[in-house]
């Protein structure tokens, strides 16, 4: 991968989309040893060559409803600020591609493909093979204590593009992949319990989903 | 629409701006009857709270009647509402507890970064204030976009007019939560700081809960006076000791529950410069602090801290050994609007409480800059301006 390529990747790294060549499993960045039960993302220090952007949040919806928005992809768009469109590929929507916002008003495609699809429970991808971009990513949905409703994980792999300065770039334009998974799962959390975004525009073309459109 | 836009310290403007319009499904659109100035909107005329943009609309007291709705509005066209500065989406978990001003959903998702890095967790989203809460556009105009609107407005009856029920949008149901939190039992001395708005409804909220003593404390004479009038003892501290005047009036106990009505302007928000910025003010911090600082060292061990006044930064030399030893318990918080708004409405109607002694001056919306100029400049007379879209000159 060139050096443009790869800042193009990184600062289009959205919720799940991220650069990189992956080497490891999500789930070996879980710890199992130790006296540490936290999850492997709140690590002060990252082991291996990835960097593992990872949230929780707390949604008081029933799990099979989140679980069924999530897994038909083309939902997602809803609520992902950096993603202009998604298009499934194949009759059993294993397959997509996802058109992502990179700098300079340009985008760049990245087809998935689903490895793992437990129902109401977990839905792992990665890019598929010879893709410009490479990415893997999870989401699971765990029942929350008592009426909480249902805790929504997402942990994606990725490999900081232009190392930590790339990174500090791409935080600036809050296009850095922890800080976008946790703006979009917020947005996510806001259409499934309340059935809107919330935007503080006083007029609909003032809203951040009207000039995503416009710039589409 | 004429609106009242911030533009800087101390520059605040009625100008014209876009009307606005139903933006998503659960919105509505009120046309804006009467709105007042609270206390909090002079921390956004001083510039001392960040997160402000030239040109943003104040105001997050206001009341009118609807005039558009959203698809999943509950709302109805015609319908007079008064309108809670806390915006709440009653989908979430702290909306589902009551904890409405805790609110998940209602700030913006790219907004909610700076106040969960000062505080730990975003703030909710309100009217007419911070884009740190938001940036929603408030009150202080013809016409407001109320998002959340089968949630927070309250439908008033017409034989009440706005001045009686205008105070549900914050200063009502602040001061009455204020005093619930003070935990009141029937023999209590209560004593309160702070006789602006919130204060005095403080003072009257503990009174009908039932305490059997209030001290009010604060050093401008009309204030105190219409403290009196409500039923209050009062100390002004620029003649007194106060922390012994309050030993003495609770017969050497020491007061039951304080009520710290006063706050305190934030001091910088930028998490690297906060600390560095309390130390360089240590003097107008220590200064600013005291109130909470006097109140725990005041109050009887096993008594209860109420904090209304609004606090966003820290504070050096706080005294915790105060609260650890002598086993205090502390309430605070934004005030969780929604929760108050149809009992508080009930005591307005049967009387119980009254929220029209506290308004000093009416101004019709065109004049709003010399209201905040004068509320902040003469705060003994001034005690609280209503603004009213439409008012004659």
């Amino acid at each position: 991968m060139t050096d443009s390529k790869r800042q193009i990747a990184g600062a289009a790294a959205g919720l799940g989309l991220a650069v990189g060549g992956l080497v490891l499993g999500l789930r070996a960045h879980r710890r199992r040893q130790g006296s540490d039960r936290a999850p492997g993302y709140t690590a002060r220090h990252v082991h291996g060559p990835l960097d593992i952007a990872g949230r929780s949040v707390t949604i008081r919806r029933p799990r099979n409803e989140l679980y069924a928005f999530w897994r038909s992809f083309p939902n997602l768009v809803d609520v992902m600020e950096n993603v202009e469109r998604i298009v499934v590929k194949d009759d059993d929507g294993k397959r997509s591609v996802w058109t992502i916002k990179a700098p300079g008003g340009t985008t760049v495609d990245v087809e998935t493909e689903v490895v793992e699809d437990t129902q109401d429970e977990r839905i792992a991808w990665r890019s598929v093979e010879g893709s410009d971009i490479e990415t893997q990513g999870e989401v699971s949905f765990a029942d929350a204590p008592g009426d909480r409703g249902t805790r929504v994980t997402l942990v994606v792999a990725y490999d900081p593009p232009g190392g930590k300065a790339g990174k500090a770039i791409a935080k600036l334009f809050m296009r850095e992949p922890q800080v976008q998974a946790r703006h979009d799962l917020k947005r996510f959390k806001m259409l499934m319990e309340t059935g809107e975004i919330a935007t503080s525009a006083s007029r609909k073309e003032n809203t951040r989903a009207a000039e995503k459109e416009k710039a589409a | 629409m004429k609106a009242l836009t911030w533009h800087g310290t101390k520059d605040v403007r009625v100008e014209s701006v876009p009307d606005p319009e139903i933006v998503n499904p659960r919105d509505a659109i009120v046309e804006v009857t009467a709105t007042a100035i609270c206390g909090s909107d002079l921390h956004l005329y001083d510039g001392v709270i960040p997160g402000m943009k030239a040109g943003d609309v104040l105001g997050h007291e206001f009341m009118g009647v609807v005039v558009d709705t959203g698809s999943k509005s509950t709302l109805k066209k015609g319908q007079r509402v008064v309108v809670p500065f806390t915006i709440s989406c009653g989908g979430c978990f702290h909306c589902a507890v009551q904890q409405y001003s805790a609110c998940e959903n209602s700030n913006p998702a790219e907004k909610q970064d700076m106040s969960a890095t000062l505080y730990g967790h975003p703030m909710s989203g309100l009217f007419g204030y911070s884009h740190l809460t938001g940036g929603y556009s408030g009150g202080q105009a013809e016409y407001v976009r109320v998002p959340f609107s089968d949630v927070g407005p309250i439908a008033v009856p017409d034989h009440l007019e706005d001045e009686k029920v205008l105070f549900l949008s914050d200063i009502l149901p602040t001061g009455w939560m204020a005093a619930e939190n003070a935990q009141i039992q029937p023999d209590d001395t209560v004593a309160v700081w702070g006789c602006g708005p919130v204060g005095l409804f403080a003072i009257q909220s503990a009174i009908v809960m039932g305490a059997a003593k209030v001290i009010a404390i604060d050093h401008y004479p009309h204030r105190l006076e219409l403290a009196r009038e409500l039923g209050a003892e009062t100390i002004d501290f620029r003649s007194t000791d106060v922390r012994e005047a309050l030993l003495e009036m609770s017969g050497g106990i020491g007061v039951d529950a304080v009520i710290d009505a006063v706050g305190m302007e934030a001091h910088g928000f930028a998490v690297d410069n906060m600390l560095d910025i309390a130390k360089q003010t240590v003097g107008i911090g220590a200064d600013r602090a005291r109130v909470i600082k006097q109140a725990l060292l005041a109050v009887r061990p096993g008594g209860r801290v109420s904090i209304p006044g609004v606090y966003g930064g820290m504070t050096d030399k706080f005294p915790l050994g105060a609260l650890m030893e002598k086993g205090l318990q502390v309430r605070s918080g934004q005030t969780h609007v929604q929760k108050y708004t149809g009992e508080l409405l009930d005591k307005i109607e049967d009387g119980t409480l009254d929220t029209t002694f506290l308004i000093s001056h009416r101004l019709p919306l065109e004049q709003a800059a010399d209201g905040y100029r004068n509320f902040k400049e003469q705060q003994d007379t001034w005690t609280k301006v209503v603004l009213k879209p439409g008012m004659e000159h």
